[in-house]
Formats: C-alpha cells, sequence, structure tokens
C-alpha cells in the first residue's frame, strides 16, 4: 500500500482556458470597434458640417426627435398598464396576450411595415382616416384635450379635491363640457385647419409606425418591472385602506419608476433605429416622413456617401449616448432587450 | 371575537380543511406551528388577501368573508415588514390616515404619537433602505396600528431580530395585549415568544387546528 502524494495538477490549463475565451468573445468586440472606426475615418469635419447644414436632414433631425418622443410616451401608456395586468392578474387568455405581445419583436420590421398599410386600406381603418383627416378639430378638442387636461391636473394636485375629481371618470367628460360651452368650436375649427391629416404618408404613420414595434419592448420591460416588485407593499397598502388603484398609484408605481424609465429609453432607442415599416407605411418623402434612418437611406440612394455616414455618425452617437445614460442612472440591470 | 369556521385554503401542493379558531374580544392570539404549514394563508385569508374556498371569517361578530381588506378593520404586520421603499417613516406611519383623508394636523398628532411610543422618532425622515431589522419591524407595526384597526395580525414578528430587538419589540408587544384595545392573532414557530404574550394558544399541525389554553 503506497501513501505516496500524487503532484498537484498541472495550472497551464487555466491560463490557455481565459484566453480561448477572450479570443472567442473579443472577436466581436473587435468587429463593433472596427464598425465604428470605419466610419469615423471615412468622414473629416467638413463633411459633417455640410451635412447638418442640409435643410432636408435638419428636417429629419427634428421629425426623428419629436416622432421618439410622442410614440415613448404613447407606448408608456400602453405598457404600464399591460405590464402591471400581466404581472399581477390571471386572466383567461393571459398566455395568449403574452405571446402576442412578442410578435412584433420576432416579425421582420418591413411585415409590420406592410401589415399597417393594409390596415389602412380596409373598412376600419379608412373609417379612422377619415376622422382624422376631416373631424380632427373636434377629436382634438372634445377627447384628446380633456384627457390631457384632467390626468395633468390629478398628478399635479394629487392630495387636493379638484385633483382627485379630475382622477375619476368624471374629470374629462366635466373638461369637455366645459370646452363645448365655451371655446369649443373656435378652438376646434382652428385645430381642424392646422393639423387634420392622413394617416398614410403622413407624419402621424411614422409615429404609428414607431409605435407598433417600440411599445413591444416597453411591455416587456414594465411586466418584469412590475414582476419584480413584491407585491406585499401593494398587500400592505390594501389592509391599510387602499382601492386596488389607490394601491397602485401611492404604492406601486412609485416603485415602478426605474423600470418606467428604462422602458422610455428603450422604446425611445428602438423608434430612433427604425426604418423598415416606416419605409413602407410612411414613404420616404424629403422634408415629409424623413426621419434620420430615412435620411441614411436617401443619401446613400442618391450617391451622396458622405451625407449617409455623416447621420451615421450622429445616430451612433445618440445611441451611445442612450447607453451612458442607462448605465448612470443604474438601468442596466432592471432591463432586457 | 376574530373568528374562522371551517376554512378550507388550497394553495399549491397543500390544503388545509375544516379549520376554525377564536380569539375573544381584546385577547392576545398564538397561532404556533412549523414553518411552511399554512399559517401565512390563514392570515391572509382573515385580511382579505387570498380566497378561501370554503368556511368564513367572523371579525367582531361581522361576516367578511367576501369583504375586501379595506373595509374589515384589520391590521397587517407580514413576515419580512414590507414596508413602502420610496416612503419615509413619517408617510408611511401617516399613510392609512392619508387614505383616509383624515386633517393634516391630526395625521401629524398621530405619527408623533406612534413615533414616541415606538421610540422611532429620530428616524422619521428615513427611508425604509437606512433602517436596522428592528427599526423597520417598529415602524410595520406602526403602520398597522395607525389607523387604530380593531384587529392586528401578525406573521412571524420576532423570527429575524437579535436578543435585544426581540426583548424590546416583546416589550411592545406586551403594551398592545395590555391595553386590550386590540385582538391579535400573532403567527410563529416559537413556543416561547408564545408563553411570553399568548392569552390564546393555537397550533396547526398536519392541516388541522389543536387548541391549548392557558
Amino acid at each position: 500500500m503506497s501513501d505516496a502524494r500524487l503532484p498537484p495538477p498541472a495550472d497551464m490549463s487555466d491560463r490557455a482556458f481565459l484566453a480561448g475565451m477572450a479570443i472567442l468573445g473579443g472577436s466581436y468586440v473587435v468587429l463593433i470597434i472596427a464598425l465604428l472606426t470605419a466610419n469615423m475615418f471615412h468622414t473629416s469635419f467638413k463633411d459633417l458640417k455640410l451635412a447638418f447644414q442640409s435643410e432636408q436632414i435638419q428636417y429629419a433631425i427634428k421629425l426623428s426627435v419629436i416622432s421618439c418622443t410622442v410614440t415613448t410616451i404613447l407606448a408608456l401608456w400602453v405598457a404600464v398598464p399591460l405590464g402591471y395586468l400581466l404581472a399581477r392578474t390571471r386572466f383567461p387568455g393571459r398566455e395568449v396576450v403574452d405571446t402576442i405581445l412578442d410578435i412584433p419583436i420576432v416579425l421582420p420590421p418591413l411585415v409590420i411595415g406592410l401589415s399597417l398599410l393594409i390596415l389602412f386600406t380596409t373598412i376600419p381603418g379608412k373609417a379612422f382616416e377619415r376622422v382624422t383627416n376631416q373631424h380632427m378639430g373636434e377629436l382634438l378638442t372634445y377627447f384628446v384635450l380633456p384627457l390631457v387636461t384632467a390626468a395633468l391636473i390629478a398628478f399635479g394636485c394629487t392630495r387636493s379635491t379638484l385633483g382627485r375629481f379630475a382622477g375619476t371618470l368624471f374629470g374629462a367628460p366635466v373638461v369637455a363640457l366645459i370646452l363645448h360651452v365655451s371655446v369649443g368650436e373656435a378652438l376646434a375649427e382652428t385645430l381642424q385647419d392646422r393639423l387634420h391629416t392622413r394617416i398614410t404618408y403622413a407624419i402621424p404613420s411614422v409615429i404609428l409606425a414607431q409605435f407598433a414595434v417600440a411599445t413591444a419592448f416597453a411591455v416587456r420591460t414594465m411586466t418584469v418591472t412590475f414582476q419584480q416588485i413584491s407585491p406585499r407593499t401593494e398587500q400592505v397598502a390594501l389592509t391599510l385602506g387602499c382601492s386596488r388603484s389607490q394601491a397602485f398609484w401611492w404604492v406601486t408605481l412609485p416603485q415602478a419608476r426605474r423600470g418606467m424609465l428604462t422602458a422610455a429609453t428603450l422604446a425611445w432607442a428602438r423608434s430612433l433605429g427604425e426604418f423598415g415599416p416606416i419605409l413602407i407605411f410612411s414613404g420616404a418623402t424629403r422634408m415629409k416622413t424623413e426621419v434620420l434612418s430615412t435620411s441614411v437611406f436617401l443619401e446613400l440612394s442618391i450617391g451622396n456617401l458622405n451625407a449617409a455616414i455623416a447621420v451615421s455618425i450622429l445616430m451612433i452617437a445618440v445611441a451611445v449616448a442612450v447607453l451612458v445614460l442607462m448605465r448612470v442612472f443604474g438601468l442596466r440591470g432592471a432591463s432586457i432587450v | 371575537m376574530l373568528e374562522v369556521v371551517n376554512l378550507g385554503i388550497q394553495q399549491g401542493k397543500f390544503a388545509l380543511d375544516g379549520i376554525t379558531l377564536r380569539v375573544p374580544t381584546g385577547s392576545y392570539g398564538v397561532l404556533m406551528g412549523r414553518t411552511g404549514c399554512g399559517k401565512t394563508s390563514i392570515l391572509e385569508v382573515i385580511a382579505g388577501l387570498r380566497r378561501a374556498h370554503s368556511g368564513e371569517v367572523l371579525l367582531g361578530g361581522r361576516d367578511v368573508t367576501f369583504l375586501p381588506p379595506a373595509h374589515r378593520d384589520v391590521g397587517y404586520v407580514p413576515q419580512d415588514g414590507a414596508l413602502f421603499p420610496t416612503m419615509t417613516v413619517a408617510e408611511q406611519l401617516g399613510f392609512a390616515l392619508l387614505v383616509r383623508r383624515a386633517p393634516r394636523n391630526e395625521i401629524e398628532r398621530r405619527v408623533q404619537e406612534l413615533a414616541e411610543w415606538l421610540e422611532i422618532t429620530p428616524l422619521l425622515d428615513r427611508r425604509p433602505q437606512g433602517l436596522s431589522g428592528g427599526e423597520a419591524q417598529r415602524v410595520a407595526l406602526g403602520r398597522a396600528l395607525s389607523f387604530r384597526p380593531r384587529f392586528l395580525l401578525m406573521d412571524e414578528p420576532l423570527s429575524s431580530l437579535d436578543e435585544a430587538t426581540h426583548g424590546h419589540l416583546v416589550r411592545l408587544l406586551q403594551q398592545i395585549r395590555e391595553k386590550r384595545d386590540v385582538t391579535v392573532l400573532h403567527v410563529t414557530h416559537s413556543s416561547r415568544e408564545a408563553g411570553d404574550l399568548a392569552d390564546v394558544m393555537l397550533r396547526l399541525e398536519d392541516g388541522r387546528l389543536v387548541e391549548g389554553g392557558r
């Protein structure tokens, strides 16, 4: 019987193992850096300045910023209730709804654009377009404006009677009534004149196309956010005298602030990057439905490589800024893409 | 009187059946049993946070089986305290009164009163993240009692505390017991706590309730 101790196992393999992992993974990091630097080296400050002085590109920047922001607000309006319902309630067909909400993430963006176009050739789609084209003023004055006003009052004065009334079902209709007996008609006419619009091939289509995709990501984020919030705090709020909606407003939603910020950032970034659906549903009309991603395509298609790269660099800068912002707010841990 | 008649609760793998218990008005009831045997579920049903599939809950002679938690006049201290992460201690203590639309000076008065009794006055402006276990449990207790409910449900309120804090909290609970203006059901797995506090001792074993008196 030999009690001789065996020599310890060789440890050279550890370093080789880590080196191998680094080379495999590192090649992707190198690819990303190479893509970015290639762009930088192909252009100069002069080219960039020239590109940004173009009227079309300035319009595209404006439209991009405005449409992305509007899309983000709309996406949050949908994602917060949906995320809450999916995380907190069990309703029949929940799994089906969950799967449906994943479709825009998985579907090719071009297909979404085409589907939107087709939707607006159907009867309900055409009816909707008729409203925005011919009844926009009334829609805004008696529907949208009252809702927004009531919501703002409810948020701004949560503890006063006025705020509480505004938050009920009667808040918005009362505002609508007040408008009706005062400046309603004149307001509706002005708004109709200024804001009536078609949907397809016009600015609203850009927002709708971005919304169709960005919301799916926002809903995913909000669902995870609400799942991570312990339902215990809500339950305690119920025992302390809250209804479910009060518990939601006072206890759950404040805890969801970070998640909402993440969802908003994701939605905004995704909207900026949307190209396919916008191309099909809104067209690529300069000075009308052109956003930054469309600009790259248009500049490229007329052979203006420098301008295309200039816009690309702008979008890269925005993307990096968004990432830095998410890290600064410590949001990365709470988000899934 | 806190009363539960023939309660049947189904949750995942386990089921409780025919649970009947009574805690006389103003008494301190302690429910014991091994961890995971359903004590928390019973509390949740009494508080209205969970539906039982059979049986009734009667609080003060009133059948509250189908009433929402807000209308049951029950204070609830869950196992981990579950303080509201975005509110200060003062806001948490005043929350129940705020929801009931009490005037501001009354809320402030009640918050001061609770803070003094619980000895947490220096903590009033702090957020829950900076509180120790014992401090958090006291805030949770104060929050549950802030609106002077007639019933108090506590789920293992002393389980994660060190000796000194444990003693302090037991003294607070004994004060509640002596005042006799709340009917308490205190869930625990420690028989020592039961000995220190209980007027009525109840034990949950193998899905059935076994009573022991004092």
